[in-house]
């Protein structure tokens, strides 16, 4: 099991998320040599009027421009750097956080668990959006917000998740035979549990990466993200309040969203490529 | 273990929960930035309001005792008074709740009926083309922002063919005699189309694929190899023996759906200006309105912590190892 830490290249789909995320990765780093303008520049027409709600195309604006005059095709580029970043820390920390949690639990049992399960419990009865929301009220607004949040209540899937495939694992032949041994329980974890639960903590985080970029999505567009940094929820909260739908300037609001569905479900591909290396059962 | 204990634990847990999650909101309103009295007193109420609230909530007290007064009043159904409506929050929360109910239940209501069918549908076609490009596809219904979809929904049919109401939940200047009036109306549902589509096409997703996934589980159980043996045409077979066992399961999903809907109605609210607890939650909390934001946060959290229960006992009472243990 040791080995399926690997990419799963055998399923056409995940393939495919994965080049999708190499697209956006190569987007997000390239960001400022791709898009055409800066993203924040309010743009004027070349007869010195405010470059408002041009229509893609006009003057040189690929996708067109906003209400206020900018760019919506380098708003675009850059708003995958936050999409990207935001989707991989808070991954990052979710499936940490998740494991260490479900590995200690499932590992030592007794109390130990009791309290963390209790507590996954009481994670599971908060809502999770709200809880976003009164957060990021209360902070600074920033990007990190979302990951904060997520850090917080989101674990408690993963930790079930890890916690159940350490307790199979703890009475394995090979952890009884190293504890005998005298090996220490840090040394047993390290050596013999963790490394057979990080596939599962890589499919949750590929799973997490997704639910990361659709929260920060939804929380830019209730108004409650980083007015500092250019993302797809922010840019679809701008078209809404700039009544971009009645104007039915769908090449403002369309291409956002286009992009969230695409680097999501990328996400999703990938992860059902592990699924298949973890659970050969479903590959039929 | 009998049934009454299992029953016995869950309850406990659950109050175990709410509990928590109520210690969690009080905590956490109270440290926000600022001072403390914010999350009850507007600085625009009169002295005499602000002694009358300090008193009410021991605002003065140290902070385990607001803690145990704030339990106290919460008990009484007491959540504090609105700094913008000027009117009690539990008055205010419970007359949006049930506009929230209604367009989460009809929407899943819409999603689990089409879900069911579809998931049952791509299972039979097992290995077809219909199956590689369904699955997907419900895949990326998945992945889609909630309030986008129903951006686009209003785009097209509300503001482009104006086929529907842009939002709200009836017509400007209409009034209705009673609640019930208002909801058995055509212009209700009139206005609720809209986010119930919008919801409906996000929630698919869930009931499709468990659908499907149990249907080839149970398609390769002996009682449906038997029924195959005595000749019987793969329509029944498929109907009559595999959906009825492959369903189970999906309908104890509907409740944690009903649970994970109503944190995601906050959005799709926005959108459509639906007057439910969502909309109000972020409202409350963008004008500071604080005691509503708490009430409207503890009146979803109370609904998701239920459905978690219905969802636990339903799983218990449907798999007979889980008593039997």
């Amino acid at each position: 099991m040791m080995g399926s830490i690997r990419l799963p290249l055998h399923d056409p789909l995940a393939v495919i998320g994965l080049g999708i995320y190499l697209f956006f990765i190569f987007m997000a780093v390239f960001a400022p040599y791709i898009a055409t303008h800066d993203p924040n520049e309010i743009l004027f027409t070349s007869e010195f009027a405010l470059a408002a709600d041009l229509t893609p195309g006009t003057e040189g604006y690929i996708l067109g421009t906003t209400t206020l005059g900018r760019d919506i095709f380098s708003q675009i580029v850059w708003g995958a750097r936050s999409a990207l970043l935001i989707g991989l820390t808070a991954a990052f920390m979710v499936a940490l956080i998740g494991s260490i949690v479900g590995i200690v639990a499932g590992y030592f049992g007794g109390w130990v668990d009791t309290v963390l399960m209790r507590l996954a419990d009481v994670a599971f009865g908060i809502p999770f959006l709200p809880f976003v929301i009164v957060l990021a009220a209360f902070l600074e607004p920033s990007i990190w917000n979302v990951v904060i949040a997520m850090a917080l209540v989101l674990w408690r899937d993963t930790g079930r998740v890890i916690r159940s495939q350490t307790l199979t694992l703890r009475n394995r032949v090979y952890v009884e035979a190293a504890r005998v041994s005298g090996s220490s329980d840090l040394k047993i974890i390290l050596r013999h549990i963790a490394p057979n639960v990080l596939p599962l903590s890589f499919l949750y985080g590929s799973i997490a990466i997704g639910w990361a970029i659709l929260t920060e999505a939804s929380i830019s567009f209730l108004g409650f993200g980083d007015p500092d940094s250019i993302s797809w929820g922010y840019m679809l909260q701008d078209a809404f309040a700039s009544q971009a739908l009645s104007k039915g300037s769908y090449y403002w609001f369309v291409p956002p969203g286009f992009l969230i569905i695409l680097i999501v479900s990328a996400g999703f591909f990938i992860s059902r490529g592990y699924e298949q290396i973890l659970f050969p059962k479903l590959d039929r | 273990m009998k049934a009454i204990t299992v029953i016995g634990a869950r309850l406990l847990q659950t109050a175990f929960v709410l509990l928590a999650v109520i210690t969690i909101l009080f905590f956490m309103f109270r440290l926000m930035p600022g001072s403390p009295l914010a999350a009850y007193i507007d600085p625009n109420f009169t002295p005499e309001q602000q002694a009358a609230l300090m008193a009410r909530f021991g605002l003065d007290q140290p902070l385990w005792r607001q803690y145990l007064i704030y339990l106290g009043n919460l008990m009484q159904g007491d959540l504090g008074e609105s700094f913008f409506y000027r009117q009690p929050v539990a008055e205010r929360v419970l007359a949006l709740l049930p506009n929230t109910l209604i367009l989460t239940f009809t929407s899943l209501i819409v999603a689990y009926v089409f879900g069911v069918l579809a998931g049952a549908y791509l299972a039979w076609k097992r290995g077809s083309v219909v199956e590689q490009v369904g699955v997907p596809l419900v895949l990326t219904t998945r992945a889609m922002p909630e309030f986008w979809l129903g951006m686009l929904l209003l785009a097209v049919f509300s503001f482009g063919m104006g086929w529907f109401p842009a939002g709200g939940t009836r017509p400007p200047g209409a009034e209705y005699d009673t609640l019930w009036a208002l909801y058995t109306s055509a212009d209700f549902w009139w206005h609720m189309t809209l986010p119930v589509l919008t919801l409906a096409i996000y929630s698919q997703g869930l009931p499709l694929l468990l659908m499907r996934s149990n249907m080839m589980d149970v398609m390769r159980e002996d009682f449906v190899t038997m029924a195959r043996i005595k000749g019987l045409s793969t329509f029944s077979v498929v109907i009559r023996h595999a959906a009825r066992n492959a369903l189970l399961p999906v309908m104890t999903s509907f409740a944690i759906a009903v649970g994970y809907q109503i944190q995601g109605n906050v959005v799709v609210e926005t959108v459509f200006s639906w007057p439910g607890l969502g909309r109000e939650l972020v409202r409350a909390v963008s004008t500071a309105d604080y005691p509503l934001a708490q009430g409207a946060f503890l009146m979803i959290a109370v609904v998701v912590i239920l459905m978690n229960l219905v969802a636990d006992l339903l799983y218990a009472a449907l798999d007979p190892r889980v008593t039997r243990e």
